[in-house]
C-alpha cells in the first residue's frame, strides 16, 4: 500500500491531503471556507506561471526571467491604462489594451530569450539570469521605484473576482495540458528535453521548438501579471519579486525534472497546491518572514527527498 | 599450467529468471580467454559477479587457489582484477596521470605527490606502448590511444587478471593491431586475460582458449584449435545459420534517387559525385576518418558543405534543414545509437513515433491522433521483430543492443524513407540481431527504397550490397561492382595513400 502510494504520481496531493489535515488543528481558521478561498486566489497567478515554466523545463531549459516579465508587464501596462496620467487612461479600450501590452511584452521577452538561447547556444540559465537583472531594474528605473495606482474597474476585475481568475488560470493549465499530451509541438518538447540530437536527427526543429516553449512561458508570465495587477489593484515593479524559487520549486515538487524529458501539468498543478498549502498555514500560525522561509525549506526539501527515494524505488523495479 | 581464475558452478537470478546456470570455466595464468555469447547469454551478469557489483545465487570463484567473493569493486580492484569497458571510463576533461591515479592518489601528509605521479605514470605508459607526456588531456586522444590508457589504469593496480570487453569497437584497423601486439606482451608476462567480442576474427586470432556461453550456460568450451567462427556462431544461436546474409529477391531499378555531384567541404570530403538507384543497396567502405561518416552528415544536412548538389527524386535539397530533408524521406541512423539514434529514457513508444509524428498530426495545431500513434507503434514492432517481452511504454535504455538498434530502425522505417542511410547499423549488436537488421535492410531495397550503408565490416558490405564505394582521405577512391567484390581490392583502395598518411602520422608513438 505504501509502496503504491510512493509510485503513484497523486503522491504530492496526497502529500497536500495528509498537510492539510495535520495542520487543520493547529492553524486557527485554515479549514475556513474563507481561508479556502485565499488559497485558491492565490494558487492561480502561480499556477499560470508554473504552467509555462513546465513547458521550458520538460526541453531541459529553464526560465528564471518570469519574474521580471511580470513585474515589467505589470507597470508598462499600469503606466498606459491608469487613470491619473495612462495614454489610454478613461478609454472604452484601456481594459483590453493593458491586457494585451502584458501579454506582448510577456511575449516579446520570451522571443528574445529563446533566441539568443538558440542563437547563440548560450545556456538558458545565464540567458534568463541576465535577462531577469536587466528587466526588473528596467522596470524599476521606468517607475522610478512607484507603484501605480487608479486602473479601471474593469482591468481589475480579471484578478480580483476568484471565479475569473480561476477560469483563465485553468483555461491556461488546460490548454497547457493539451498542448503537451495531445499536439506535436508537446512530442517535439520532450523529446528536445530528452535528446536535442536524436531530435534534430529524427527532423524535430529543435531551435523552432524551444524559442516556442520560452515565447510560451512568457505569454504565461504576461497572463500572471494581468492577474497579479489586478489582484493587488496596482502596478508596480516589485509585484512578485522574491517568488522565483516558489515557482520553479512547485514545478519541480510535482515532479517536472530539472534535465529535462519529465514532466506533466498535473504534477505542476500538484505542486503549486503544495506550496500554497505550506505558504497559507505558515501565515496563518503568524510565524515571522524568517521562520516561514526555514519551515518553508525544510518541507520542500522533504518533498524532494520523498521524490528521489521514489524514483530509486521505481528505477529498481523498471 | 596454473589456474589464475575459476569460476566453479555460477548461478544468478534476477526477479525469478534465471540469467546464469551453473557456470564454469577456468581461465589459465597467461593465457587468453574468448568469451562469446549472444547478448543476453549472461557474459555481463557474469563480469559483474567478478568484478564484485553483483553476488552469485550459488557457486564460487577462485582467484590463484584462493577463494575470491568480491564485495565492491573496489575489493575485486584490490584482488588484482582489472576491468576494460567497451564505453571508455576515462575522464575526457583530467590529464592521462589523473585519470591513472584517480582512485589512489600517492600522498604525503594528506598532499598529492605530483612528481611519483608524473614519473609513474610515464613507466606505465611505456608498459602500454605509448609515448606521450602524463600531462596530456585525454580529450586530445584518438579513441586508440585512449583504450591504450585504459590498459595503462588497469596495469596501475598491477592486475593478475584482465578483462576487456569489446576493446576494439572504436578502434582503426591500425590501432587494433597496436593493441593486440600490447596484449601479446602482457601474456607473455603471466597476465591472464578474458576477451569479450563479437567480432569472432579477433577472438579467433587472439585467444588461447574459448567459451561460448548461451542463455546463461557454456555451451562450448576449449582450445582454440577446436573453433571455427561458424561453430562458434551456431554454439552462440544453437542452429546453423547456413548464411550469414539473406537474399534479396529484387535488383536495383533504372532510376536514380539520390543524385550527388561535386560535394566539397574543406578538410572533409572533396568533390564526391555518385548516384544512388531505386532498391539499390550501395556501401561506403573506408577506414575510420576516411569522410564516409562526414559524407553522411553532409547528405543529411547536420554538416555544412561548401560546394556541390544533392538531388533527391531530382529535387536539389542542399539548402533544406534536416527537418525538410525527413519530411521528403530521407533517414539516417547514426553510428552511435544512444546519443544521436534515441532518447534513452523515453519509451519504446515514444521513439518509435519520432519521426514520423508530423505525418500523424493534423490541422494548424498539429493535432495527434493517439489511437493512430498506437496503431502504427503496434505495427512497427512486429515488422522489425523486437522482442515481445518488452512493454511499449518502457524506456529504451532497458533493452538490449540489438533490439535498440531495432527501434531506431522503426522509427525511421514507419516515415517509410525514400533513402535511408545507415552508419555502421549492425556496431555492438549480436549475430541474431545482425540478420535480422539485414533482412529489414533487404525489405526495404525490395520495396524502392535507395540503401547507404556504411560499415567498417567490409565482409558485411560485400553481403548486403550491389555496389561498394571505398572512400579515403574524403574522396572516392574506386567503386567496385557486385560481380567483382574483391575483399582485398576493397582494403587497397581504402588504404590507398591514406595508408602512408596514416603511418607517418600514427607512427613513431610506441613502435
Amino acid at each position: 500500500m505504501l509502496k503504491r502510494l510512493l509510485q503513484s504520481e497523486y503522491l504530492i496531493l496526497a502529500l497536500c491531503v495528509v498537510y492539510f489535515a495535520s495542520m487543520a488543528p493547529f492553524a486557527e481558521g485554515f479549514a475556513s471556507g474563507e481561508n479556502l478561498g485565499n488559497i485558491l486566489s492565490a494558487m492561480l497567478p502561480l499556477l499560470v506561471v508554473a504552467t509555462g515554466q513546465t513547458l521550458v523545463l520538460i526541453t531541459a531549459g529553464i526560465d528564471l526571467s518570469v519574474t521580471s516579465v511580470i513585474a515589467l508587464a505589470s507597470v508598462t501596462g499600469a503606466m498606459v491604462i491608469n487613470g491619473d496620467n495612462g495614454a489610454l487612461a478613461g478609454s472604452g479600450f484601456a481594459t483590453p489594451a493593458g491586457i494585451f501590452i502584458m501579454l506582448a511584452i510577456g511575449g516579446a521577452i520570451g522571443l528574445l530569450n529563446g533566441i539568443i538561447i538558440t542563437g547563440f547556444r548560450m545556456p538558458p540559465f545565464i540567458v534568463t539570469l541576465t535577462g531577469m537583472m536587466f528587466f526588473s531594474g528596467f522596470a524599476i528605473w521606468l517607475t522610478k521605484s512607484k507603484s501605480i495606482y487608479n486602473l479601471p474597474p474593469s482591468f481589475l476585475a480579471l484578478g480580483k473576482h476568484t471565479w475569473l481568475a480561476g477560469a483563465t488560470a485553468l483555461l491556461v493549465a488546460v490548454t497547457g495540458h493539451l498542448l503537451l499530451t495531445r499536439t506535436l509541438l508537446g512530442r517535439w518538447l520532450y523529446a528536445v528535453g530528452h535528446n536535442p540530437k536524436t531530435a534534430l536527427i529524427s527532423g524535430v526543429p529543435v531551435n523552432r521548438v524551444l524559442i516556442l516553449s520560452y515565447v510560451a512561458c512568457g505569454l504565461c508570465a504576461g497572463v500572471a501579471a494581468v492577474l497579479i495587477t489586478g489582484r493587488l489593484e496596482t502596478g508596480s515593479p516589485v509585484h512578485w519579486r522574491s517568488s522565483l524559487l516558489d515557482i520553479i520549486g512547485a514545478t519541480v515538487i510535482g515532479g517536472t525534472s530539472l534535465h529535462g524529458g519529465r514532466g506533466k501539468l498535473l504534477w505542476t498543478v500538484f505542486g503549486v497546491l503544495f506550496l500554497t498549502l505550506i505558504d497559507n498555514s505558515l501565515n496563518l500560525l503568524s510565524l515571522s518572514h524568517f521562520s516561514t522561509m526555514m519551515v518553508k525549506g525544510g518541507v520542500i526539501l522533504a518533498a524532494a527527498l520523498l521524490d528521489s527515494a521514489r524514483r530509486r524505488l521505481m528505477g529498481g523495479v523498471g | 599450467m596454473n589456474t589464475a581464475l575459476n569460476f566453479s558452478g555460477i548461478s544468478k537470478s534476477f526477479f525469478g529468471v534465471k540469467v546464469l546456470k551453473g557456470v564454469s570455466f577456468a581461465v589459465p595464468t597467461g593465457r587468453t580467454v574468448g568469451l562469446v555469447g549472444e547478448n543476453g547469454a549472461g557474459k555481463s551478469t557474469l563480469m559483474n559477479i567478478l568484478g564484485g557489483n553483483l553476488q552469485p545465487d550459488a557457486g564460487c570463484l577462485s582467484l590463484n587457489g584462493r577463494p575470491y567473493a568480491p564485495r565492491s569493486p573496489h575489493e575485486a580492484a584490490a584482488a588484482g582484477i582489472a576491468f576494460i569497458h567497451q564505453e571508455l571510463n576515462l575522464f575526457t576533461n583530467l590529464s592521462i596521470a589523473e585519470n591513472l591515479f584517480l582512485t589512489s592518489f600517492p600522498t604525503r601528509a594528506g598532499l598529492i605527490q605530483n612528481g611519483s605521479i608524473r614519473s609513474r605514470t610515464v613507466e606505465l605508459l611505456k608498459e602500454a606502448g605509448l609515448d606521450l607526456d602524463p600531462d596530456t588531456l585525454v580529450e586530445r586522444l584518438s579513441a586508440g590511444e585512449r583504450q591504450l590508457v585504459e590498459i595503462a589504469k588497469a596495469l596501475s593496480i598491477e592486475p593478475r587478471v584482465i578483462i576487456l570487453d569489446e576493446p576494439t569497437t572504436s578502434l582503426t584497423a591500425r590501432e587494433t593491431e597496436h593493441l593486440f601486439a600490447l596484449l601479446g606482451r602482457l601474456r607473455e608476462r603471466g597476465i591472464a586475460m578474458i576477451y569479450i567480442s563479437h567480432a569472432l576474427n579477433d577472438v579467433l586470432r587472439l585467444c588461447d582458449d574459448i567459451v561460448v556461453l548461451r542463455d546463461g550456460e557454456v555451451v562450448g568450451s576449449g582450445a582454440r584449435a577446436e573453433f571455427t567462427a561458424d561453430r562458434i556462431i551456431s554454439l552462440m544461436v544453437g542452429r546453423e545459420i547456413s548464411q550469414l546474409f539473406p537474399k534479396r529477391e529484387t535488383k536495383p531499378r533504372e532510376q536514380e534517387i539520390l543524385q550527388v555531384a561535386g560535394v566539397s567541404q574543406p578538410g572533409i570530403v572533396k568533390d564526391v559525385t555518385f548516384a544512388l538507384r531505386r532498391g539499390e543497396v550501395l556501401g561506403i567502405s573506408g577506414l575510420m576518418g576516411s569522410g564516409r561518416t562526414e559524407l553522411a552528415r553532409i547528405l543529411f544536412g547536420l554538416d555544412p558543405m561548401m560546394r556541390g548538389t544533392i538531388r533527391l527524386e531530382g529535387e536539389s535539397i542542399e539548402t533544406q534543414p534536416p527537418m525538410q530533408r525527413v519530411t521528403r524521406g530521407l533517414a539516417f541512423l547514426t553510428e552511435s545509437r544512444r546519443d544521436e539514434g534515441l532518447c534513452m529514457e523515453a519509451s519504446i513508444a515514444d521513439n518509435l513515433s519520432l519521426a514520423s509524428a508530423p505525418r500523424q498530426a493534423r490541422g494548424l495545431l498539429g493535432w495527434l491522433d493517439g489511437s493512430a500513434i498506437a496503431k502504427a507503434v503496434a505495427h512497427i514492432r512486429e515488422a522489425v521483430t523486437l522482442t515481445a517481452s518488452a512493454r511499449s511504454e518502457q524506456p529504451v535504455k532497458s533493452l538490449s543492443g540489438g533490439n535498440q538498434q531495432k527501434v531506431v530502425l522503426g522509427k525511421w522505417l514507419l516515415n517509410e524513407p525514400k533513402v535511408f542511410i545507415l552508419d555502421e547499423p549492425t556496431r555492438g549488436i549480436d549475430v541474431g540481431a545482425k540478420f535480422e537488421v539485414y533482412t529489414l535492410i533487404n525489405q526495404l531495397a525490395e520495396r524502392g527504397a535507395g540503401v547507404l550503408i556504411i560499415s567498417s565490416e567490409i565482409e558485411e558490405l560485400i553481403g548486403l550490397c550491389d555496389r561498394i564505394l571505398v572512400m579515403s582521405r574524403g574522396e572516392v577512391r574506386d567503386e567496385v561492382r557486385c560481380e567483382a567484390f574483391d575483399r582485398e581490392r576493397i582494403l587497397k583502395a581504402a588504404l590507398h595513400d591514406g595508408y602512408s598518411h596514416f603511418t607517418a602520422e600514427k607512427g613513431g608513438r610506441g613502435e
